[in-house]
Formats: structure tokens, C-alpha cells, sequence
């Protein structure tokens, strides 16, 4: 499977995310903020970052981006779309996900190893863990209070839409606890730990992430 | 030359740490008055020619997709005179 990765100006962790791709045993395409072009993938992930030095809002510049028209138009029509952290905020500022994150309640940058509960195992991104799987992966944010109005919560929990959830503490001030959040039709998935740092045993804080990434070729098999 | 001004704030239910953090910073200052501070944005927006009504209405879908996220924002656009 080919799996397009996106570079804004001020991506930090793309090339992090397309060995996470790799190592899920797909094809890593690298794509360009200004290029019109997904070059043939079948599947897109928006990687965390400060893209646009996070101004005015984050995410809210390379909402605009050129490359995000062909990413919203192929999230429509069902292509997996992962937004990671900077990438979570992205999906919210093009409305591909409901509600937005602000700066975190206790007003710190936060990193640490975040445990999580995998409440949502029907994605692209999740269908490898086993329901309610408990997974421990690295969090690092400054604007990652997750937000939206109480009808918008309800429905998303009603609806099943709650993809991954703090355990523990809420590290951020989002409402719920909510960590991550997939639109009605399930294809795209906002996460803000960051699963592609937690692939490989020689560095971070295990291997609970690399399931974001073989998830791909379940999905495809299925 | 008249300038168009849209100010952006976040919505009341919204938490507004970075309001939060100047309001504690207040009485340490010794200004204890302040019962609450909510922080927001203000763009200056210069525009070519006169400002009609329907430059307001394209100032106003400019605040709408991208100065603000209604999400967790309100916005108002206004002219102000300059000297």
C-alpha cells in the first residue's frame, strides 16, 4: 500500500511517520504543502509539527495548504487520512472532524508517556488492536485541549467516534478525555499522542504504536 | 485611509488559559480590581478604495474561514477612521 506522508513548512515528525509507514510494511510516499498532487496513494497521513509556526491558529494556515484540496476531496470519497498532533488540529480546521484543540488547561508544554485506551478498533488506523486495547504511547503537546459543544461530545460517544481515550490523567484539559476522534463515515482519524514514535524498541517507549500503521493492510485484506 | 478591524474572541464556554494566566498575574502587581480577562486577537485589515458594503461582506467571510474558527471563536468586523 502506498501511504502519503505531508510536508509543511515547519512538519517536524514526517520523516518519523514514513518509517512508522515503512516498518507497518507499506510504501512511504513523500507529498509536498504546495503541490496539487497525492501521486497515486492510498492512504494519507498529516504528521505533527508546527506547521506555519502555528500562527494565527494551528493548523489553521495549512488548512489552506494546496495539497489539503486533494486530501479533503479523497477523505470524501473514503481514502484514509491519519492526522497526527499538528495533523489532528489540521482535520479539525478543514471540518474533515468536528470540535478543535486549544492550549492545554494547565498552560505547559507537555511530553510524557501517555497511556491510552483504543476505544474504536473499526478504522483504517486502529482495526489491528483488540478492542479496548491499552497502549502506552508518547504525548507532547501545547495546544491539545481537545473542544467541542456538549450535542457534538454526546453524539460522538452515542456514535462510537471517540478513538482513543487518556487513561490515568488527562494530560491536556480535553473534554472527556478524549485523545482521538474519527469522522461518521470512520475513513479519518485525529489522534494527538503520537503513535510513530513508538515503533521500534531501540528508542521511545515501546512498540504500541506501529498498530496505527499495520492497521492499513488489515483493512486492506478485509 | 480607512482601516477594516476584526476582532476575534474565544467563545465564553470556551477555557481561555492565556487569559487565565494574565488574570493571576494581576494581583501580584498589586491590581486587585480585575475579576476576570479573556484574551483574543484584533487584525488591522488595509484594503484598496473605498470600504463598501460589499467589502464588509468579503472582510466578513475573511474573519469567518480563516481569522476565526467558529468552533471556538466569535468575530466582529468594524471600520475604523485614521488620521
Amino acid at each position: 500500500m502506498k501511504v502519503g506522508v505531508v510536508t509543511f513548512p515547519g512538519s517536524l515528525d514526517d520523516h518519523d511517520a514514513q518509517r512508522a509507514v515503512r516498518l507497518g510494511g507499506h510504501e512511504a510516499v513523500a507529498l509536498w504543502h504546495g503541490d496539487h498532487d497525492l501521486r497515486g496513494v492510498d492512504a494519507v497521513v498529516l504528521p505533527g509539527g508546527f506547521s506555519y509556526g502555528d500562527y494565527l491558529r494551528c493548523g489553521a494556515i495549512s488548512r489552506f495548504a494546496p495539497v489539503m484540496t486533494e486530501v479533503i476531496e479523497a477523505a470524501g470519497k473514503g481514502m484514509p487520512v491519519l492526522g497526527i498532533c499538528n495533523g489532528f488540529q489540521i482535520l479539525c480546521e478543514s471540518h474533515l472532524l468536528p470540535g478543535a484543540l486549544v492550549r492545554n488547561d494547565h498552560q505547559k508544554f507537555v511530553c510524557r508517556d501517555q497511556r491510552l485506551r483504543i476505544e474504536n478498533t473499526r478504522t483504517p488506523f486502529t482495526s489491528a488492536y483488540a478492542p479496548d486495547a491499552e497502549i502506552t504511547i508518547v504525548l507532547k503537546n501545547g495546544e491539545g485541549g481537545y473542544v467541542a459543544d456538549a450535542d457534538t461530545l454526546d453524539r460522538l460517544e452515542g456514535e462510537g467516534r471517540v478513538v482513543a481515550r487518556y487513561l490515568d490523567l488527562n494530560p491536556n484539559g480535553s473534554m472527556r478525555d478524549i485523545a482521538g476522534v474519527t469522522n461518521e463515515r470512520g475513513n479519518v482519524v485525529g489522534l494527538m499522542p503520537h503513535p510513530e514514535h513508538a515503533v521500534e524498541d531501540l528508542t521511545g517507549c515501546g512498540t504500541d504504536g506501529l498498530g496505527f500503521f499495520t492497521s492499513l493492510a488489515v483493512t486492506v485484506l478485509a | 485611509m480607512p482601516k477594516v478591524v476584526v476582532d476575534v474572541m474565544p467563545k465564553p464556554e470556551i477555557l481561555d488559559p492565556q487569559g487565565k494566566a494574565v488574570l493571576g498575574a494581576l494581583p501580584r502587581l498589586g491590581f486587585d480590581g480585575v475579576t476576570d480577562v479573556r484574551q483574543g486577537k484584533r487584525f488591522e485589515l488595509e484594503v484598496a478604495g473605498e470600504v463598501t458594503e460589499a467589502v464588509l461582506a468579503e472582510v466578513d467571510k475573511v474573519a469567518e474561514t480563516l481569522l476565526s474558527n467558529p468552533v471556538i471563536e466569535t468575530y466582529s468586523v468594524r471600520v475604523e477612521e485614521t488620521a
